[in-house]
């Protein structure tokens, strides 16, 4: 696992956030200066301020998916806002592709959301005057492209998120789950390198939430964008992210992969979301993987050390000994022995969160 | 004792109402006495307006102008030059329609000349045929909602055309054509604006209140001043009538676009202008389509009101008629102004409610159908036009245009009926009508007329204090301040006397019809429709059955206005029943409760607020209904403001008079409102 945040590292940052505020209310500029960045919002509250965002600092690599969690009114919307710059923030540096966003003129804005940028809304916000052709169609129009072309792309974006055969339907006419695959076939169709999405499933069934997840992960998987993506649901953040950030009144509690957000919550609040995780649906192989001891005999599976317990579990649980763990390049790099899986699978958590600490 | 007092709002209202009496009668009616009137502080006010105008009109910034007559610069003043070109410019727009749709020469006149038309007499613009209007009116009606609307099209312009008022129908349409479309872009414009920029709409808000319960007359005036007498006067008192309703519903169905949306919108990377015209706009296309239908329904009202200031058609034929007695003749003209406000209401409707659907690679014929049968229904009439010639040699071409009164006509018949009425009611409607003049109509001014003005404000006032706190103490306290400073105050007596008695037998009329249908779905939807219909009625048309049964005195007013105000009361009434939600009946249901007591316990306190908003459309539409009964004879405010019609200097007065309708107009609106909006947030609606 620190691996992978290495090789993140290495990666060029497409978005950096750094120390972001955003406070709604007539002086909060000024009462922001004041305090020099130490927001009490108790004290912006009394002033008549809503502290949106507090001190916001992080950065998404390139082709990463940045899943921001938290519950409704922790500020995740705000932020996303912030970074596409739907509003100003109060203060503080957003930098996208090395550009400073908040010194843009409108124009540069403009050019930015054209070729760069593609949001998905909670409530799809989709235009209701338009097809799904039309809508598909819209950003692509908007820039200037003929109606035949941007038509023609719209139909392989229809393709693309599987609404073959509604392109002249209106959004009315569609369910909640196709209504977002024609906001998510809206937002990509400029093919952006950035991709915000708000709680793009929170209005979906549960049912359609599960199938519209694994689209997304089959579509991210083909198109490997660079994702800021808002939920309030812990697991859907589980499911989709590479890193999570986890909000709380407008600060950022705890920034880092999910496995180890369950395993080292860094608060108390962090805690409580991560208490009724099943171990085996975030933790890697790698976290229980030992060093391989030549005095035991291996069995001939192999598993790779990135693989989720849980969908390794049953074929461990078969072998009698010790299984070999892999790297990407297939080369050995320890082994896993079923009792730890059992242990992962039915013992306590906390005992758990010390052993697979321990085995750190 | 004091905390009680404070706290229940009954007992401050009843205290009000003890101190209200106790005024009343310690205080002397004397003129002098300033307890009993206020002295006319403000009467020199409509002097000092039209002095205003004057100056405005005739020596404001004179400006330099070639006049190709005498050939040489004249001084003209600035106002003036404006004010007469934006005359000229809707008069040539009207007079154009006016030519296509009747013929003429008006409009090659103006690219020409007198001299060159009546040189050339192939220089004459024919008319379309009645039979193509017809057509293709019926045609939009059933492309846009099928045949229920092509046959109700069809069955007006065939009523028009056979009744022989095809001629002033397509004059009043001509100017239905001119300022709708002005008033649609002016209140698109202004709304677009208010949505945008806070200030402007802070600023629109007490104009467009005012400006919407000004009485119709009252605009006539200086409309007249400023543009002169005609057609295109009376196009755009209209415009300054029908385009409040479209700011407010532009300004509503912006605000109406879901935030995300208009967010999508700029993430899809629109600049200002995409993000005006492509998102915002189109998303609230139904209100702003709704607007439309008002703008429409407003211009049709106006149409007999506009033809006091010369706008010609049905309006100026009706107002003759009236004014002649001829009551058979105003019905049927009547009956054509409704039936050109209900198929325009419908058509302008169903436009709203169509989508448009959009299907890539259309065939030419596709896409140019409509084009394309308009363009057969023009070949078609003009053929069957042409010979009609042949049918009709010695009489009328009655394929073509026919003529103005030379159609059918059951004048006689309903002359026939009305004086049949007179002679075998006449002795009972003559009892009933003295009955209610002399026990009811004048003890009930007497008491109006015989309030102290200390009184009345510690009442108006006191209302205002228990409803919405000082604020509203001070608003409707100002709006009575200025009616009492001004020389009419027991004028606007007599109207709040006449609206008084009129808004309380229409609202126990409408909340009991109301409640009564509100109780079925069938019901319900009937009662609906009929109060839609009536409400497309244009509010003059009331007056001609009521002068049919009453003939000329107050009780026709106040009966015409009864039926005018309570269609607002019946509709809100039925929408605030059936708006409680159907798991309360359930509940009410389990627990036993009977029909009455639901309608007691649950019904009414809970659509009560929305009821009360109704009342106060009934208020409006009753003050409205007060001012035009002017026209059969009144001595109240309204019968003022028609003698400032006639009068040269009448601008100031008419706007005086006018402000003080409004006034008393929004000191009722603010009081229902607010406590409307109170009793709602506590019931959590
Ligand atoms: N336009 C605004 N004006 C004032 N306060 C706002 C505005 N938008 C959001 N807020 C406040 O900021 C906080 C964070 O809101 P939001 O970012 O929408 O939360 P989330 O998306 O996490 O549910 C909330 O307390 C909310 O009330
Ligand atoms: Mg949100």
């Amino acid at each position: 696992m620190p691996k992978k945040d290495h090789i993140l590292k290495k990666r060029n940052p497409v978005i950096e956030c750094h120390s972001v505020y955003k406070i709604f209310g007539d002086n909060a500029e000024k009462m922001l200066k004041n305090v020099d960045g130490n927001v009490d919002p108790k004290l912006f509250q009394e002033a008549g301020c809503v502290v949106g965002v507090n001190n916001a600092s992080f950065e998404v690599y390139d082709g990463e998916m940045l899943v921001i969690m938290g519950l409704s009114g922790s500020g995740k919307s705000t932020l996303l806002r912030c970074v596409s710059r739907l509003t100003e923030a109060t203060s503080g540096n957003i930098f996208v592709n090395g550009q400073d966003l908040l010194s843009m003129k409108n124009r540069e804005l403009i050019e930015l959301r054209r070729n760069k940028m593609g949001m998905v809304f909670q409530s799809f916000a989709l235009l209701p005057h338009k097809t799904v052709l039309e809508n598909i169609a819209f950003p692509l129009q908007i820039k200037g492209q003929s109606t035949k072309d941007s038509i023609n792309k719209a139909f392989e974006m229809v393709e693309l998120v599987g609404l073959d055969g509604r392109e002249n339907y209106f959004p009315r006419q569609l369910s909640g789950g196709q209504q977002q695959r024609v906001g998510i076939a809206r937002s990509l169709a400029v093919e952006p390198d950035i991709w915000f999405l708000d709680e793009p499933f929170s209005a979906l069934d549960p049912l359609i939430r599960k199938e519209m997840q694994d689209e997304f992960l089959r579509l991210q998987g083909v198109l490997s964008k660079t994702i800021l993506f808002v939920t309030h649901d812990f697991d859907e953040a589980l499911r989709l992210a590479d890193r999570i950030a986890i909000m709380k009144d407008g600060v950022i509690e705890q920034l880092d992969t999910p496995a180890n957000i369950v395993l080292n919550p860094a608060t108390e609040y962090v805690r409580k979301f991560t208490e009724e995780v099943p171990r085996e649906k975030v933790l890697k192989i790698e976290t229980v993987m030992d060093p391989v001891d030549d005095t035991e005999s291996l069995s001939d599976l192999r598993v790779l050390r990135d693989a989720i317990i849980e969908t390794v579990a049953e074929e461990v649980l078969n072998e009698k000994q010790p299984v070999q763990v892999v790297d990407n390049d297939n080369k050995l790099v320890g082994m896993v022995k079923p009792s730890k899986v059992i242990h992962i699978l039915f013992g306590k958590t906390t005992s758990i969160a010390q052993s697979s600490a321990s085995n750190k | 004792m004091v905390e009680l007092f404070v706290k229940d709002k009954r007992l401050q209202l009843l205290g009000l109402i003890i101190i209200f009496f106790i005024l009343c009668s310690i205080i002397t009616p004397s003129e002098q006495n300033i307890l009993w009137r206020f002295p006319a502080l403000i009467a020199q006010l409509p002097i000092l307006i039209n002095e205003f105008v004057d100056y405005l009109m005739f020596e404001f910034m004179p400006i330099e102008i070639f006049d190709p007559e005498i050939e040489e610069y004249e001084e003209k003043p600035l106002f003036k030059e404006i004010t007469r070109a934006i005359a000229r410019g809707i008069l040539f727009s009207i007079d154009l329609i006016r030519e296509i749709l009747l013929g003429g020469v008006k409009t090659i006149v103006t690219f020409t000349s007198w001299d060159f038309v009546s040189e050339n007499k192939w220089a004459y613009w024919p008319a379309l045929p009645w039979t193509v209007v017809s057509g293709i009116a019926i045609f939009i009606g059933y492309t846009l909602k099928g045949s229920s609307l092509a046959i109700l099209v069809c069955f007006s312009s065939v009523y028009i055309a056979v009744f022989g008022q095809w001629e002033p129908a397509m004059e009043t349409l001509s100017f239905v054509l001119i300022a709708a479309p002005i008033s649609f872009l002016l209140g698109l414009g202004l709304g677009v604006l208010g949505y945008k920029n806070k200030n402007v709409e802070i600023a629109l808000n007490p104009i467009l209140n005012i400006a919407q319960t000004m009485p119709h007359f009252s605009y006539l005036v200086p409309v007249m001043v400023f543009f002169g007498v005609g057609d295109h006067a009376g196009a755009i008192a209209t415009i300054i009538f029908a385009t409040p309703p479209m700011v407010r519903l532009t300004i509503l169905g912006l605000k109406n676009v879901p935030i995300e949306i208009s967010e999508a919108g700029m993430m899809s990377g629109c600049s200002n202008f995409q993000l005006l015209f492509r998102v915002l706009i189109p998303s609230a296309r139904r209100d702003i389509l709704i607007g439309i239908n008002q703008v429409i329904m407003q211009c049709l009202a106006m149409a007999v009101i506009a033809s006091f200031i010369g706008a010609k058609g049905l309006g100026f034929n009706l107002l003759l008629a009236l004014n002649q007695l001829r009551i058979g003749q105003a019905l049927e003209l009547g009956i054509c102004i409704v039936l050109i406000a209900v198929s325009l209401d419908k058509l302008s409707l169903a436009w709203a409610n169509k989508q448009k659907n959009y299907f890539a690679n259309k065939s030419f014929f596709h896409r140019h159908k409509y084009i394309l049968i308009i363009i057969f229904i023009l070949i078609l009439g003009s053929i069957v036009a042409y010979l009609g010639n042949f049918i009709f040699r010695d009489t009328y071409n009655y394929l073509y245009l026919i003529p103005h009164n030379k159609g059918i006509t059951t004048e006689n018949f309903w002359q026939a009926g009305v004086d049949w009425i007179w002679d075998t009611f006449f002795f009972k409607l003559k009892v009933f009508n003295e009955f209610l003049i002399i026990s009811v109509l004048m003890p009930m001014k007497q008491a109006y007329l015989s309030m102290p003005i200390v009184a009345t404000f510690v009442l108006v006032m006191g209302v205002g204090y228990i409803v919405g706190g000082i604020k509203s103490a001070l608003i409707v306290g100002g709006f009575l301040l200025f009616i009492a400073l001004t020389e009419w105050y027991d004028r606007a007596l007599i109207t709040a006397y006449m609206t008084t008695f009129g808004v309380i037998v229409s609202a126990i009329i409408g909340i009991t019809v109301g409640s009564l249908c509100a109780q079925h779905q069938l019901s319900t939807k009937i009662i609906l429709l009929v109060c839609d219909t009536f409400q497309t009625f244009p509010s003059f048309i009331y007056l001609i059955p009521v002068i049919m049964l009453f003939g000329v005195t107050d009780t026709s007013v106040l009966i015409a206005v009864i039926v005018y105000a309570t269609i607002p009361a019946t509709r809100y009434t039925v929408e605030g029943i059936r708006s409680v939600p159907e798991s309360l009946h359930d509940a009410a249901l389990m627990s036993g409760v009977n029909r009455i007591q639901r309608w007691l316990k649950i019904d009414l306190p809970l659509a009560f607020p929305h009821m009360m908003l109704g009342v106060n459309q009934t208020v409006v539409f009753a003050l409205f209904m007060v001012i035009i009964g002017a026209m059969i004879g009144t001595d109240d405010l309204g019968q003022y403001i028609l003698k400032a019609l006639s009068d040269k200097n009448g601008t100031g007065n008419g706007l005086v008079l006018g402000l003080c309708v409004a006034f008393i107009g929004l000191a009722v609106d603010h009081l229902i409102r607010t406590w409307a909006a109170e009793r709602k947030k506590i019931l959590g609606l």
